[in-house]
């Protein structure tokens, strides 16, 4: 069956996905649930959550009040915090209940807007998909809420933000830091980062930039309304080790004003028949796929568990896989050698595959953070190569 | 100091003037990483040679799968999700039935038992668990299943805790009683063995039999034997009267009080349910007395912040502690529990002690004020007081009685002298667990 697991974890959930995205803008992040979903993000989905505050909070929802549907209550206790905490926006979001009770996301946010005067949005998450689904809602609604065109950034180079890296994807490894500075080496300026290193008041610029880099799937929907709003294009890409193919892939989409995505291949390597394979999110992943492709010459295949509906397949090729049976199929029938991926896949690599071990915080969570790499540092795709070679030998 | 006062919904409250029950309104929560108190994972694994298999949407998975992952036990775990269509289309029942029977059938060992989770969904849903229960059992007649709950909107009426130390003994049928033996329910830690609780049981030759001590599947159903079922955690004495009644066996609860006179009744009742004699309890209390001199001495007028996770009865300690000296000056509970005639004493006692919210949204940022120096017990206090002289246990730490006093005071004297690493110790879940991070 498809919806079940023996043993490996699934993803993180769309609503860790919503509060992860959102953390760091100083909004208030409401999840309409009893209590367990506060105590999962908070513990294994959320790696800021000791050192960096931030008005997460869930409804703590009763039975009561779901069966007698008593949103009043929800309303008086989001304004009452509202009033004491003074967010600069409200999110809410929730868990499996609301959805069985039909509740109405927009209709409440739109009271609480009206009541508080602090922009409210509803993102109607349920709890039963992936973090990628909430984390991109959640970036559209910051969008579209707080960026608004205006001039374009008086700056010779290429003027982008950084669209949908969150710690779920990314872990505290620095990585847009990193970036930042990357970029920063070959004429592109980065105005924000809208996810993880950004701030509310960089994102309200955003419109300045003259391309969008989308660097995990949680920020093509964000990206997407950038290009329809304010025309601005985007790539899909991370630069793995170093700017060079994701900052040409920025300038040509500016020269061009066309969006697109770096030569990755997501689902099957188009070039033949692949011994090698990424699992993981499908932008970060596929950028890892390319180089160690471009690096190896070899063909390198791409799962993407966590957002099997993503739009990121060139190739048309997407294997909708997420299942346990599924996963372990693929790489016993086509013969895979080599995998990528998060240490917990081990119990079901089969005997003769090896297992590159790249922890993904939104899959083992707290098990293995503190071996998460930054994906854009120099040796990053190195010491993978370098640890594929030397356990070949 | 009283702050916060100006605030909507303010987080704390002079117990002087504390309602008896819930001590604050309630509203949105916050969630404060301290990570020591068990859930019902962890409840769960304490059953030896058990598979539990949690059905319910993602979001919820995450929370349990990782629990079991962190305590290197996912090969003890395995789950089934929950779609949206899943929900609708009539498939509930079969979809677990389904599921379960797959997961059985491709494990590497055969259960003895299997903890089969359902979420507040399925039950919302009118999902029926009987016949669910009822297929697999038929299906598989080697296992025993038994129905578990993971419905924390059903908390206000029975706390998923409790409600799992109630399912924790589902397996246990009905043998022959062995009137020289004795079981210790609902426990997640073993009762410290010099306790005068279990002495009084040892010395007396009964056998004493605890789910933490069982290492394989046939001891722990040998626990049916048992002629007394004790339980002394709140959260323990549902499943204790419910598995004393299955059983036809006696039920005792002896709540883990630091009132010497409670703690004196409760060895009484023990001892004439067992027919034994009384011992004389004056050396433990004496012991007791003389531990609490010696972390007075430690501590001296540093304020001390007690939290409702490391002792099941707050007020009672802080009570104890008042009169003997110490000087007592927070509590974190959001609710009265079963310690409402020392809650009462206190008024007057010392009715300036501030009981803050554990779980209020204004506590947020309470960690980053200005704070005197604090010895807390246990850690959300150690957490909110941002102090790293604290006693890192939860439920009592396994200790009861007079020599749970002495215990509980000698780790106040530790703390006060010797800081620990906070943030490694209250981000370890389920104290006593195994931990990969």
């Amino acid at each position: 069956m498809k919806n079940v697991s023996k043993i490996i974890p699934c993803y993180a959930a769309d609503t860790s996905g919503v509060c992860s995205a959102l953390y760091e803008f100083g909004g208030m992040i409401v999840v309409h649930d009893a209590s367990g979903c506060n105590s999962t993000y908070s513990t294994h989905d959320e790696p800021r959550w000791y050192d960096m505050r931030s008005d997460i909070y869930i409804s703590a929802l009763t039975e009561t009040d779901a069966i007698l549907g008593n949103d009043e209550k929800l309303i008086e206790d989001i304004v009452s915090a509202a009033k004491d905490r003074q967010p600069a926006f409200i999110a809410l979001c929730g868990s499996p209940m609301p959805m069985m009770t039909g509740f109405d996301y927009e209709a409440v946010a739109r009271d609480i807007q009206g009541r508080t005067g602090i922009p409210t949005f509803g993102l109607a998450t349920n709890g039963t998909r992936s973090y990628i689904s909430g984390a991109g809602m959640a970036l559209e609604a910051i969008v579209s809420e707080f960026v608004h065109d205006m001039p374009k950034e008086d700056f010779d180079g290429t003027a982008i933000n950084i669209i949908g890296a969150t710690p779920l994807d990314f872990g505290l490894t620095g990585a847009v830091e990193s970036m930042k500075k990357l970029f920063s080496e070959c004429g592109i300026k980065v105005i924000s980062s809208i996810g993880m290193g950004g701030t509310l008041d960089e994102i309200k610029n955003a419109a300045s930039a003259k391309a969008n880099l989308v660097v995990s799937y949680c920020g093509l929907p964000a990206a997407k309304y950038m290009e329809k709003e304010f025309g601005i294009p985007y790539i899909c890409g991370v630069p793995v080790g170093e700017a060079g193919v994701v900052a040409s892939e920025l300038h040509r989409a500016v020269h061009d004003d066309r969006s697109g995505y770096m030569p990755i291949k997501r689902g099957q390597d188009i070039d033949g028949r692949a011994e090698r394979l990424v699992i993981g999110e499908a932008v970060l992943s596929g950028s890892i796929a390319y180089e160690w492709k471009i690096q190896t010459r070899q063909a390198v295949d791409v799962l993407c568990p966590p957002d099997i509906d993503a739009e990121l397949s060139p190739d048309k090729k997407d294997m909708p896989m997420y299942a346990e049976e599924d996963i372990k199929a693929y790489i016993k029938d086509r013969g895979i050698k080599e995998v990528v991926a998060d240490p917990l896949y081990k119990y079901i690599i089969p005997e003769g595959c090896r297992l590159i071990e790249l922890p993904h915080f939104a899959f083992s969570g707290r098990c293995f953070a503190k071996d998460m790499k930054d994906p854009t540092c120099n040796d990053y795709l190195d010491d993978l190569v370098l640890v594929i070679n030397k356990k070949n030998k | 100091m009283l702050r916060k006062t100006e605030l909507d919904r303010p987080p704390v409250v002079r117990l002087g003037d504390a309602p008896r029950g819930d001590f604050f309104a309630g509203g949105l929560e916050y969630n404060p990483p301290a990570r020591g108190v068990w859930n019902i994972v962890h409840t769960g694994m304490l059953i030896p040679e058990a598979h539990e298999i949690f059905a319910c949407a993602q979001g919820c998975l995450r929370g349990v799968i990782l629990t079991a992952a962190e305590m290197n036990a996912l090969d003890r775990m395995s789950w089934i999700s929950v779609s949206e269509q899943g929900m609708f289309d009539g498939t509930l029942e079969s979809d677990v039935v389904d599921g379960v029977s797959e997961i059985i059938e491709g494990l590497p060992y055969r259960p003895r038992a299997v903890l089969l989770y359902l979420s507040c969904i399925h039950l919302f849903a009118g999902c029926d668990f009987d016949i669910i229960i009822e297929e697999l059992s038929e299906k598989f007649p080697d296992i025993d299943f038994s129905d578990c709950y993971m419905t924390p909107t059903m908390r206000k009426t029975i706390s998923p805790d409790a409600k799992m130390r109630i399912r924790l003994y589902n397996g246990l049928k009905p043998l022959p009683v062995d009137e020289r033996s004795v079981n210790i329910i609902g426990n997640d830690r073993a009762t410290d063995e010099n306790s005068e609780l279990v002495r009084i049981i040892k010395d007396n030759g009964f056998t004493l039999r605890d789910i933490t001590s069982c290492k394989t599947y046939d001891e722990y159903l040998d626990m049916a034997k048992a002629a007394v079922n004790i339980a002394y955690l709140p959260t323990a004495a549902m499943g204790c009267d419910e598995l004393s009644e299955r059983l036809g066996t006696k039920a005792l609860y002896l709540p883990n009080s630091f009132d010497a006179a409670e703690i004196r009744a409760n060895i009484a009742k023990l001892c004439e349910t067992l027919g034994v004699e009384c011992p004389d309890l004056t050396p433990f209390e004496e012991k007791a007395n003389a531990a609490l001199v010696s972390a007075k001495s430690a501590v001296d007028d540093t304020p001390i912040a007690i939290d409702f996770t490391a002792v099941t009865q707050p007020f009672s300690f802080a009570k104890l502690l008042v009169e003997n000296g110490f000087n007592v000056k927070y509590i974190i509970n959001d609710v009265l529990g079963e310690d409402g005639t020392a809650f009462d004493a206190l008024k007057t006692l010392a009715p300036d002690i501030e009981i803050y919210s554990a779980v209020n949204v204004n506590m947020l940022h309470f960690p980053e004020e200005d704070h005197e120096k604090v010895i807390a017990v246990g850690q959300k206090a150690a957490h909110y007081f941002n102090t790293d002289y604290f006693v890192n246990i939860v439920q009592n730490g396994g200790y009861y009685g007079f020599t749970g006093i002495a215990e509980i005071a000698r780790l106040i004297e530790e703390a006060a002298n010797a800081p620990k690493d906070r943030r490694t110790l209250i981000s370890h879940k389920g104290i006593g667990c195994e931990s990969c991070i």
